[in-house]
């Protein structure tokens, strides 16, 4: 399902906010002033689906006003439980699964393009909530926006995305932070990563253990993993106290190191710019996908070449994939084809 | 235009459950504000008071205990607000209206008290008791008041000697939720389980006053607090899912009355429990419902929980609701999490029954048993800070140590002492919230 709170909106398209008639080249709408240049998504606020059929777990006719059927007492589908986000130059979908019973992941989408129409920065931001803290669906969420509405700025500005990348990540911790309740032993906690594609540059910049891959297409070009976990695995195994198999065999392999949140201390962002050197996609993900695919070469195997010209295609098939292998998580998995090009939206022809 | 009093609900609970698990607990905290706007000019709600007090022979022994029970008669009647329609019953093995003499309840004012106290002055003891048969003339005297806050007192030294207990048995199912009764034991002569059993029927109090000198103030008391009342035949009703079954509704601050049994069933998902009257106050209640099992993942609503007005004759009212929640999942540190708020008045309920049941064990000499029950009080009532009940049981046993519950019975226990604690051993302490 589309997220409806999508403003879908391009040159010479008409304006997608007030439906007046726009002019290729127009910046903002003559009508009602929108930012005809601009387009963003993404995780929609908390609430449940309309159920035209019933209930989807007995079929009862009536959903009380919480959500709940008023036969057996299942709560429906929330609009969080699948996000789906198919724009130009970059696409998104984020599950549920199979084992949770709410989706604590969010992402945040950006796309700006010039006045000739061409795309000229993607933002794509992840956040992972902490589910043992509180409304860790509220922190990812409040994260992604804050944090994708810096990047946007910044890109836009021409401001070096280095700095704006740890702007972003004190925004989202300072977004994080405002929502710590007055009890804040369980203070509400997520990761972060975010991939700014501007140019030739991809900028990415994380906090935990959400990642972002680069997959070459070019089969002779090397796929990589970007990111660098802040989890206690990664750290077991930097330091040479067990292997990479060792680590992650170990129940506290996922234990994160550095997170958002009241309680995280001192936030130090990792940020890496990189500059690929032919064709493919940027993966932006959290663990729900790469704990069943860590491997660069294997995502590449999954998603590519289809990722470049389709990547909304790609993203649902990589979230089915981590799904069918057990579904243990949260997923969400954003992909970036670079170059930056504004044909792949699969919803046109 | 009538106006009601917002009902505040909140839910504690830990929803999380593991892989399987069926049952889900849940304290629900109630708090009634007052009534924000009144509702015909004067001041409070409508209220009718009825008051009865034991005659029987044995009030004459001590002398005292007649006099004091006149006295704290007419210290009830001098609380009664203007307006209010009240009544006194004299009680022996018959019930006598003793004011007003032409039957029925009559207004609160100056001339009315006047009559009535001087109606008091004139009791003397001498007859039964049956306490059955004084409930019923109640029963009649507040059969016109419906829509208004309907409150007794019955006053009584000794048991029910002169009906049976099965005529007392369906007098109670009788006036099952037409008042509230605040039942009163003067001496040691009574039984604590058998006004206990009339409390909780008429969803009132049960106290014990050891000494009739106390009576004036106690009477004062209670009547303050029926006249503070602002809504009658208020009940708590509980939807839970299709193929789920209450394991049980427990009123559990402030003392513990299983309501279980009082369920009147609205359909076969919704059922009301009697809560009576409520004035500007906070209750706490213990839900326990058992759900069918869902998929780790899933989220059920496994109760909703509204306080309704009912009886108004139109339609019911919805003063307040919340919602209690079952989510499985399978990680261990969210299903594992101990709700401090349901440990604690499981505790509290705990309490209530190993000190009713070591008293029980103690009057029958089975000592060891009694030991190990009142030994296990002393832990809970320590552990969770409820001070009157551990100072009640240390009336009763002396106490080695009050953590692990080490105690030895007094050798030398006063009738007092032993019918105190049974009185309020139903009384909980609140849950400390932590800073």
């Amino acid at each position: 399902m589309t997220d409806e709170s999508v403003v879908d909106s391009g040159p010479a398209s008409g304006c997608p906010d007030c439906g007046a008639e726009t002019l290729a080249g127009d910046r903002f709408c003559e009508n009602c002033g929108n930012d005809l240049l601009l387009v963003s998504a993404g995780t929609p606020d908390t609430g449940t689906m309309p159920a035209p059929r019933g209930c989807v777990a007995c079929g009862g006719p009536d959903i009380d006003q919480d959500g709940f059927c008023m036969q057996c007492g299942f709560a429906q589908p929330a609009v969080r439980d699948r996000v789906e986000l198919d724009l130009a130059g970059v696409a998104g979908v984020s599950d549920k699964g199979l084992r949770h019973h709410r989706n604590e992941d969010a992402m945040a989408l950006r796309v700006t393009a010039d006045p000739s129409g061409e795309l000229a920065h993607v933002v794509a931001v992840v956040c992972d909530g902490v589910s043992t803290s509180d409304r860790p669906d509220d922190a990812s969420k409040a994260a992604a926006d804050a944090a994708a509405d810096v990047l946007l700025v910044a890109a836009r500005g021409g401001t070096d995305l280095e700095d704006a990348t740890k702007d972003a990540v004190a925004a989202a911790l300072a977004a994080v932070t405002a929502l710590t309740g007055p009890d804040a032993r369980n203070s509400p906690a997520c990761t972060y990563v975010s991939a700014v594609v501007a140019g030739d540059d991809v900028t990415v910049g994380w906090v935990g253990d959400s990642r972002a891959y680069w997959l070459a297409a070019d089969d002779q070009a090397d796929s990589s993993c970007v990111t660098v976990d802040d989890s206690w695995a990664q750290r077991m195994v930097e330091s040479g106290q067990l292997t990479e198999d060792q680590a992650f065999a170990d129940p506290r392999s996922h234990a994160l190191v550095a997170w958002l949140g009241a309680d995280a201390g001192v936030v130090t962002p990792h940020v890496r710019t990189i500059r690929p050197t032919g064709p493919g996609v940027v993966l932006v993900c959290s663990d729900g996908l790469w704990n069943y695919l860590p491997g660069a070469e294997e995502l590449t195997e999954a998603a590519l070449p289809k990722a470049v010209d389709a990547p909304f295609v790609a993203a649902a098939e990589l979230t089915a994939l981590a799904i069918d292998r057990g579904g243990h998580d949260n997923v969400t998995v954003v992909v970036v084809p670079y170059p930056l090009t504004n044909s792949t939206r699969s919803t046109e022809s | 235009m009538s106006a009601h009093p917002n009902f505040r609900v909140d839910i504690y609970q830990n929803e999380y459950l593991h892989q399987g698990a069926t049952e889900v607990n849940a304290i629900v905290t109630v708090t009634s504000g007052g009534v924000t706007e009144s509702s015909g000019g004067g001041s409070g709600s409508a209220a009718a008071e009825v008051i009865i007090v034991d005659c029987s022979g044995s009030m004459d022994y001590p002398r005292g205990k007649m006099i004091a029970a006149r006295q704290a008669c007419a210290a009830a009647v001098d609380a009664l607000r203007d307006g209010v329609a009240f009544a006194v019953i004299a009680g022996t093995d018959q019930a006598r209206l003793v004011y007003p003499q032409q039957g029925g309840l009559v207004a609160a004012d100056v001339r009315t008290r006047a009559a009535a106290k001087s109606a008091i002055n004139g009791l003397k003891a001498g007859g039964g008791t049956a306490i059955g048969r004084w409930l019923n003339l109640a029963n009649q005297l507040f059969l016109p008041y419906q829509n208004t806050i309907r409150h007794a007192i019955l006053l009584t030294d000794g048991r029910n000697e002169h009906e049976s207990p099965a005529a007392l048995a369906a007098t109670l199912a009788e006036c099952d939720g037409k008042f509230v009764c605040d039942c009163r034991g003067v001496g040691t002569d009574w039984e604590v389980e058998e006004l206990r059993r009339v409390s909780t029927a008429l969803l009132g109090t049960v106290d014990i006053i050891a000494d009739p000198a106390g009576l004036e103030e106690d009477f004062r008391k209670m009547t303050d607090a029926a006249m503070s009342k602002a809504v009658a035949d208020v009940v708590l009703r509980l939807w839970t899912p299709q193929g789920a079954s209450v394991k049980f509704v427990k009123l559990v601050a402030p003392e513990v009355v299983d309501l279980t049994g009082r369920r009147m069933a609205k359909s076969a998902q919704v059922g009301d429990y009697p809560t009576g009257s409520w004035g500007e106050e906070s209750r706490d209640y213990h839900v326990c419902v058992e759900v069918k099992p869902a998929g780790v993942g899933d989220v059920m609503l496994a109760g909703r929980i509204s306080l309704v007005l009912t009886g108004t004759g139109g339609e019911d009212v919805i003063l307040g609701q919340g919602l209690a929640k079952a989510t499985w999942t399978d990680d261990m540190v969210l299903s594992t999490r101990i709700n401090p708020e349901v440990a604690h008045y499981t505790g509290q309920a705990e309490l209530a029954g190993v000190i009713q049941e070591g008293l029980e064990a103690r009057k029958s000499g089975d000592l060891d048993t009694a030991t190990a029950k009142l030994g296990r009080a002393v832990a809970l009532a320590t552990k969770s800070g409820n001070t009157d009940t551990a100072e009640l049981l240390s009336k009763v046993v002396d106490i080695d140590d009050p953590v692990t519950g080490t105690v030895r019975l007094k050798a030398k226990v006063s009738d007092v002492d032993t019918m105190t604690l049974d009185t309020r051993s139903t009384k909980t302490s609140r849950v400390r919230k932590s800073s």
